[in-house]
């Protein structure tokens, strides 16, 4: 497998950098060289808005000397680069060492050698030539566009090729790969009177190539063709009353509220207060660990980095540990955390279970998010339409849309794409202007059930981010529809006082 | 990053001009960042960063206001190809809906200058007080946590149609938080050159704020009068301009779109006569007087880029003035080009005081400190939701008397404008969230009389 740059090149810049820090008395360096090609293509009303072809090249070094973090990168990458970015590193080191109150020390990781992995994919996405990109997003445009009550349509492809090269003084060599590929639709519609709605497609990012798009994997066509009719079924439906109601949550929903109050707020980096001046902390704090009930028995999530097609999968992560899978909340139970090297060792948890990041080889590596995902009911398990018969008066939820979470991972409010009422165990057809609010352990705590493999999606999202200069990561969170009691439904429209 | 060895950025610029052969614009941008984060009391990580992004934008033809003019962009980091830079452009090169002919000028003098530069040493005071305030917030029981940064991004913009184009931006900040029993308090500060930023005034305002949090009361969810500070204004006006794009909105999409494809610009949208403006020249807000994207939106076209941008009123007595366009959606809409610009500024003509002043005159309401999680709820109101974070403080016949908990608040930026009944005057601020990437604001305080407190949060 190719790396970001020809061999001679990282084997120069490997010796260099890793001399270099062992004179300078690093007890720990790691050197990344990484290339990002990244695309995106965007078309308004099947005309081309935008074509943008990036490609990121760079070398980071981090090392750990005198007990004080360092770290510094270049775009450049050739030998005399790496020697003086371990310079600007120690320099940085020994800078913040007066002001740095603990030692930094890394928990202990074995030597993997050397590692190559690639992510899945059969048509690398950044290899298609624009002109097919554009014709396919204009033919799927122009399919939307010809539905009545259509009046505009954006269309959007964002395709990543991401090659990372590690080597740390264990001697850990990495070469990843990995493809991942987002498109999307949205369709407008707008009444004479000026009343307008939107409706994105449900199509989830992944781990795959271009073959994704040409239906590997998700039913374009299906959706294209359905979709019309769902927005002007929305455009014309009720508002929502609101009040408290039973939601089945559809997992094009759900990802992100997992992604929200569960993913984040089991960082343990968050949870110790690192996060404190920006993402924020974690209510799930480690004397709650084998003890908060953090949902109901039914609530069973794990990280995982090995999943695939996940948008978090390695097989390294970026401080040279292996990829693994681990309980986050079992039983309803919180019994894990998502790690990096020096919080496992700051908090006495041994190993690192693998998730350190860096979106870029400016960046340094810090704890991110790993795929978090609640598992289905063991067994067939229950059907959406299962779920649905067993509400009263409840609300089906479909597709994400608006999002927002407390500093502490306490109180979230969502949006969707559509709305379902239920009535007596039946859908009736969509209300819009809903959105739902709760507080994190209620909501958990009232999923009754969880859906069956046969409801399990896998989605997630590009753009997650985190950490000052805040950094952006792509990450998975698989999940079934699941039934949740009692939840506060807002309508919006009330809300702005209308 | 290796300066002596890597080409100069406006040789690099000239190179892509000449790989091209073509219409073309390059836009080289070198960015030197230093950083420091700390929190629980000790740094955590830091970093030196040197970075450079090469974009070549081919143009085919020149463009003409609605013709098929055809755009490619590529962008490459380092010390790159360019001849397979060009090539990328050319490969992406799609049939544009913004085509237009290349923006015609002069040359900057200044365009063969080197980039400029940033160090640790720009941020060396600021890590030698931490290490004395780590130690007085450990002796008062408080955990401190922040961030501190400060970047030069030395812009070069060449096109084939003349124009050479050279600008310097620096920008830093510094933010503070710290916890304490159970409350905390934020305060932050943007800059320039980062030489007048101390970290002891921002101390001493976190220690005000958790000082305020000795006393603890309960205030119900609903609608309140609301004090906002300048920064919180900031994220509010950040969601406004955002909004404020000509096309969505005669599109029909937008919190300014009128039936029928008309827009609102004319309309009075503030019983307040608010101004709300962006100006290169503004000053101690200063930014790049032109147009650089490398990416094309609904009103932001890569063909416009080294337009000049002057001030740009987006509200003017209250009025809408300007929605933006990029020159072919103008002409298309029979209006003006509007291009966003890196500052954005609030004032109310003829107020006058502090938030002191305002928090003086007030009989009971609820003082925040600033904003987080802002989203869009519905773009038809522009409702957002969000939290308060980090101090809300409950104000009793001109004093701050107590602390209250967070909220989950659901409001529209235009809404607050409209409902606000005093403003204070107007000055620089940080925006909490918004500030990462707009980084120069100066707002006023403001009154709002009936802010929309969801529903309470539990956070800290």
């Amino acid at each position: 497998m190719d790396g970001p740059v020809d061999d001679d090149l990282l084997l120069a810049v490997t010796d260099a950098a890793l001399d270099a820090a062992s004179r300078a008395g690093a007890s720990h360096a790691a050197v990344r060289v990484e290339r990002v090609r990244t695309q995106i293509v965007v078309l308004r009303d099947g005309r081309l808005e935008t074509a943008v072809d990036d490609t990121e090249l760079g070398t980071g070094v981090q090392l750990v000397r005198s007990g004080s973090f360092g770290f510094a990168g270049s775009v450049f990458v050739d030998a005399p680069t790496a020697a003086q970015l371990v310079v600007e590193a120690a320099g940085a080191a020994r800078v913040t060492a007066p002001a740095r109150g603990q030692p930094v020390v890394l928990a202990d990781e074995p030597s993997h050698g050397h590692v190559e992995w690639a992510s899945p994919f059969r048509r690398d996405p950044v290899d298609v030539p624009l002109p097919d990109k554009v014709e396919l997003l204009h033919d799927w445009s122009r399919r939307l566009m010809a539905a009545p009550g259509i009046d505009h349509v954006t269309a959007y492809v964002m395709a990543v090729h991401e090659d990372k090269y590690l080597a740390d003084l264990s001697g850990t060599v990495a070469r990843q790969r990995r493809v991942r590929i987002h498109p999307a639709l949205e369709a407008l519609s707008v009444s004479d009177a000026g009343d307008f709605e939107e409706m994105r497609t449900l199509a989830p990012p992944v781990g795959m190539g271009w073959e994704y798009l040409e239906g590997d994997g998700w039913d374009f066509d299906a959706e294209l063709a359905q979709l019309p009719e769902h927005l002007a079924e929305k455009l014309r439906a009720p508002s929502v009353a609101a009040g408290t109601y039973d939601l089945v949550i559809d997992p094009t929903n759900l990802w992100l509220t997992i992604h929200e109050s569960i993913g984040h707020a089991t960082e343990l980096d968050r949870a110790m207060g690192y996060e404190a001046a920006f993402a924020g902390t974690s209510f799930a704090t480690p004397d709650g660990l084998g003890v908060l009930q953090y949902g109901s028995p039914a609530m069973q999530v794990v990280g995982d980095r090995t999943t695939e097609h996940g948008l978090a999968t390695v097989a390294i992560d970026d401080e040279g540990v292996a990829a693994q899978s681990f309980d986050i909340v079992r039983d309803g139970v919180l019994s894990g955390y998502q790690l990096d090297r020096a919080i496992a060792a700051s908090q006495g948890l041994g190993r690192s279970n693998g998730c350190a990041f860096a979106d870029s080889p400016l960046h340094v590596p810090i704890q991110r998010m790993a795929n978090v995902s609640l598992r289905p009911a063991p067994g067939e398990g229950p059907s959406t339409e299962e779920l649905v018969a067993g509400v009263d008066r409840g609300i089906y939820v479909v597709g994400d849309k608006s999002w927002s979470i407390d500093m502490q991972r306490y109180n979230f409010q969502f949006t969707g794409q559509r709305f379902y009422a239920i009535r007596d165990g039946r859908l009736e057809g969509q209300v819009r202007d809903v959105a739902y609010q709760a507080t994190t352990t209620e909501f958990w705590r009232g999923m009754e059930a969880v859906g069956g493999r046969g409801t399990y999606l896998l989605a997630g999202a590009f753009n997650c981010g985190k950490g000052q200069p805040e950094q952006v990561a792509a990450v998975s969170h698989g999940c079934p529809s699941v039934l949740v009691r009692a939840v506060r439904v807002l309508n919006t429209r009330e809300e702005a006082g209308r | 990053m290796s300066k002596d060895r890597l080409t100069h950025p406006s040789q690099v610029a000239e190179r892509v001009l000449r790989s091209a052969g073509r219409p073309c614009v390059a836009i080289v941008e070198e960015t030197h960042e230093v950083d420091v984060r700390f929190a629980n009391n000790t740094i955590t990580t830091d970093g030196v960063r040197a970075d450079r992004r090469v974009t070549a934008i081919l143009t085919e033809p020149a463009g003409v206001p609605g013709g098929p003019g055809r755009a490619g962009v590529a962008r490459r980091s380092g010390e790159v190809d360019v001849d397979e830079l060009v090539a990328e452009a050319g490969a992406a090169a799609g049939t544009a809906d913004d085509a237009a002919p290349l923006v015609v000028g002069d040359a900057d003098a200044d365009f063969d200058a080197a980039p400029a530069l940033t160090g640790l040493d720009r941020l060396s005071p600021v890590v030698r007080s931490l290490a004395a305030a780590f130690s007085r917030a450990r002796d008062a029981r408080t955990v401190l946590s922040g961030f501190a940064e400060h970047s030069v991004t030395t812009t070069y913009l060449a096109s084939s149609t003349g124009l050479r184009r050279r600008y310097v931006q620096p920008a830093g900040a510094l933010q503070l938080v710290g916890r304490r029993d159970g409350a905390s308090a934020w305060a932050g500060v943007g800059s320039a050159d980062f030489v007048d930023v101390e970290l002891e005034p921002l101390e001493e305002q976190v220690r005000r704020g958790l000082g305020w949090s000795a006393r603890h009361v309960e205030v119900a969810p609903g609608r309140h009068e609301v004090l906002l500070p300048p920064g919180a204004v900031a994220d509010l006006m950040i969601f406004l301009v955002d909004a404020a794009s000509g096309r969505e909105s005669e599109e029909g999409r937008t919190v300014f779109s009128k039936a029928g494809g008309a827009t609102r610009v004319g309309e009075p949208l503030t019983p307040l006569g608010f101004d709300l403006w962006s100006d290169p020249e503004e000053r101690g807000l200063e930014c790049a007087p032109f147009l650089a994207t490398s990416v094309s939106s609904a009103d932001v076209s890569v063909f416009d880029n080294g337009l000049p941008l002057r001030r740009t009123d987006w509200l003017r007595a209250g009025r809408l003035e300007r929605l933006r366009y990029h020159r072919a959606g103008a002409e298309r809409s029979g209006t003006a080009a509007a291009a966003p610009a890196g500052n954005l500024s609030l004032a109310l003509p003829g107020a006058a005081g502090t938030l002191e002043d305002l928090i003086a005159a007030t009989e009971r309401g609820l003082l925040l400190t600033c904003l987080w999680y802002i989203r869009e709820v519905d773009p038809k109101t522009l409702l957002l939701t969000g939290l308060t974070r980090d101090g809300v403080y409950v104000v009793e016949d001109g004093e701050v008397v107590a602390a209250t908990s967070n909220f989950r608040f659901n409001e529209s930026p235009l809404d607050v404008l409209a409902r606000s009944t005093h403003a204070t005057s107007t000055a620089r601020c940080y925006a909490r969230e918004g500030g990462s990437w707009m980084n120069r604001t100066a707002m006023p305080a403001l009154r709002v009389p009936d802010w929309n407190m969801s529903t309470v949060s539990q956070a800290v």
